[in-house]
């Protein structure tokens, strides 16, 4: 047994051709799934793009590659759908929604994580408990609650409760924050800092990956949300953002697939634009999602 | 000194309170109204208590059990075909020496698709008619199912959906196959391990509670599947809002219709308020059950400091 074992760790001069021609083999079947999958990944965005610029004749058929490019196609579905006016309410749905979640969820997650209080672990249990409870368990007396101050039918109740902090963001924030030496804190405070001084200027700075991943991830998940649009704002076209009108662009507006996957490139454009700027930010915040 | 204890104890309230106030107006109060309007009929307009019925009528409101059918179905088929592929996934870039931040950037990608446009760009893919899948399948004489349209296949269509949009697990899998202690693989190497019997017997144990953890928390995410099921019914029936009409989830034939879209087409399309806060209640418990599965079982999530 021994002499079997010390003859495997023994560079063995002979098959060290065979092994290295195992190992390219290895390596280059490694690499021929990933990039099969790498099209089986970006295949779907692709032919959505190439369908995007077929005219209408083509549409109709099953061909896969555009036979004239017509990116005029973008142009169209700005005639024929109010466009614009879904974009600016996605919008402003997002932008303020992020800007209200920042402002109220910081403060709470730094609480969480710095101070010694008693229920300080119930408190944190909670929110996590909050973070995993599905949005529609609440949602009648919810929409009760719109119902009487007239809003439904506006997007402002899922902005509005954004001031009242929101438990994803605050989960991840804290779990950033903990990690975050207490030295720091202790010596700004030696320096005659207050906590909210702390806070701003010596742990805002430092967490700040932590608070552009929750920014982007509370961005994106409004830019995505369809649930809470077509709870309010069904009822008011004027107040759909792009999920609304772009899961009704077919059957409303009567198109074709061509225009119908215009608009979802049009919807999609701008996450993947900012995925590939803020590529890391993105990747270190889903990896605060997991457990140590 | 007494004024400075007095601000040291308040202040953790004042930070907090924000949250505080919130938890309490849309969590608190919401979950004891539900319980109360259980008990009513209620349809915005008339308030009627009723005592029992609604939780009687659940028992043998048939939609409400192909809806239970069908979000298990997804719990038992998805969540674990994700954590499994998400984990191949993952494996397989660890291992690649050239062009590893590519990939892992092109996987991630449709993962940041928003969830209305990716459901109707699959919807439109698989099609069998212009879709591009059927050309490509075409010319090998395959005929594709009617992914979206045949009551059998319409789930599986859907998993694919979730298969593609895979990469956030793949991140955090990626993640803690890369914590896993290089020695430990040496050692097993020195005895003759390799391969198959070094992931058995090494990563596996190593990240079991990853693993777990992205199962729990699949099973959770999969109790409120929601958004995916109503575009793809609503885009592969073609069914148009004109005025009078109601949509109703579950194109082809119920056969994805879940358990929250028939509690929100109870409460908001059918405004039966009453009867959809039974189901919040069925929703609630079970996702409590899980939610508690993973408090127990990750103390670690909780941790106070690292």
């Amino acid at each position: 047994m021994t002499a079997i074992r010390a003859a495997a760790i023994a560079p063995a001069p002979a098959p060290a051709r065979g092994r290295r021609g195992r190992a390219t083999l290895y390596w280059i079947a490694k690499h021929a799934v990933a990039i099969a999958l790498s099209i089986m990944f970006v295949g779907p965005l692709v032919f959505i793009v190439l369908t995007a610029v077929m005219s209408d004749q083509q549409a109709l058929t099953s061909q896969l590659w555009p036979k004239t490019w017509d990116w005029g196609n973008f142009a169209d579905i700005f005639e024929k759908a109010p466009l614009l006016t879904w974009i600016r309410n996605t919008l402003m749905y997002s932008v303020l929604a992020t800007a209200f979640m920042l402002l109220s969820s910081i403060p709470v997650a730094y609480a969480l994580a710095r101070f010694k209080f008693r229920g300080r672990k119930l408190a944190f249990l909670l929110v996590i408990t909050t973070m995993m409870l599905p949005p529609q368990v609440v949602a009648v007396p919810v929409y009760l609650i719109w119902a009487r101050f007239e809003l439904t039918g506006t997007l402002w109740p899922l902005i509005i409760p954004m001031l009242l902090g929101d438990a994803f963001s605050i989960f991840l924030l804290r779990q950033f924050l903990v990690t975050i030496p207490r030295e720091y804190s202790d010596a700004a405070r030696v320096d005659g800092c207050g906590e909210f001084r702390t806070l701003i200027r010596v742990i805002l700075p430092m967490a700040r990956p932590a608070i552009a991943a929750v920014a982007l991830f509370q961005f994106f998940y409004c830019w995505n949300d369809y649930y809470g649009p077509l709870l309010y704002a069904q009822t008011n076209q004027d107040n759909w953002t792009l999920s609304l009108g772009l899961a009704a662009f077919r059957s409303v507006h009567r198109v074709q697939w061509n225009l119908t996957m215009a608009a979802t490139v049009l919807a999609m454009a701008p996450v993947i634009v900012v995925f590939f700027f803020a590529q890391k930010v993105f990747i270190e915040g889903v990896k605060l999602t997991g457990v140590k | 000194m007494a004024a400075v204890t007095l601000r040291n104890r308040l202040r953790p309230l004042a930070y907090l309170s924000p949250w505080l106030i919130g938890f309490a107006l849309f969590l608190v109060y919401p979950l004891i109204s539900t319980v109360y309007f259980s008990f009513q009929r209620y349809d915005l307009f008339t308030l009627e208590p009723v005592g029992l019925l609604n939780y009687r009528y659940f028992l043998k409101d048939e939609a409400a059990w192909t809806s239970i059918r069908n979000t298990l179905w997804l719990v038992v088929v998805m969540v674990p075909l994700r954590v499994v592929f998400g984990l191949g996934v993952a494996q397989l870039i660890t291992r690649l020496k050239a062009g590893a931040g590519i990939f892992r950037t092109i996987f991630y990608l449709p993962a940041l698709v928003p969830l209305v446009a990716g459901t109707l760009g699959f919807v439109y893919l698989l099609n069998p008619s212009t879709g591009p899948v059927q050309a490509i399948l075409g010319t090998v004489g395959v005929q594709s199912p009617d992914w979206f349209g045949d009551p059998a296949y319409s789930k599986w269509g859907l998993t694919l959906l979730a298969l593609w949009s895979v990469g956030d697990l793949m991140v955090i899998f990626m993640a803690a196959l890369l914590d896993v202690p290089k020695q430990l693989y040496e050692a097993a190497a020195l005895d003759g391990a390799t391969g198959w019997r070094q992931f058995t017997h090494i990563t596996l144990p190593v990240i079991r509670p990853v693993l777990m953890f992205a199962a729990v928390t699949g099973v959770i995410q999969t109790l409120q599947y929601f958004t995916q099921a109503m575009v793809a019914a609503r885009v592969a029936s073609g069914a148009t809002d004109s005025a009078g009409s109601v949509f109703v989830p579950g194109y082809p034939d119920q056969s994805t219709l879940t358990f929250p879209e028939w509690l929100f087409h109870q409460g908001f399309r059918d405004f039966a308020m009453g009867y959809a806060c039974v189901l919040a209640l069925i929703l609630f418990a079970v996702s409590m059950v899980f939610t508690l599965i993973l408090l127990r079982q990750f103390r670690g999530f909780a941790e106070e400091e690292a």
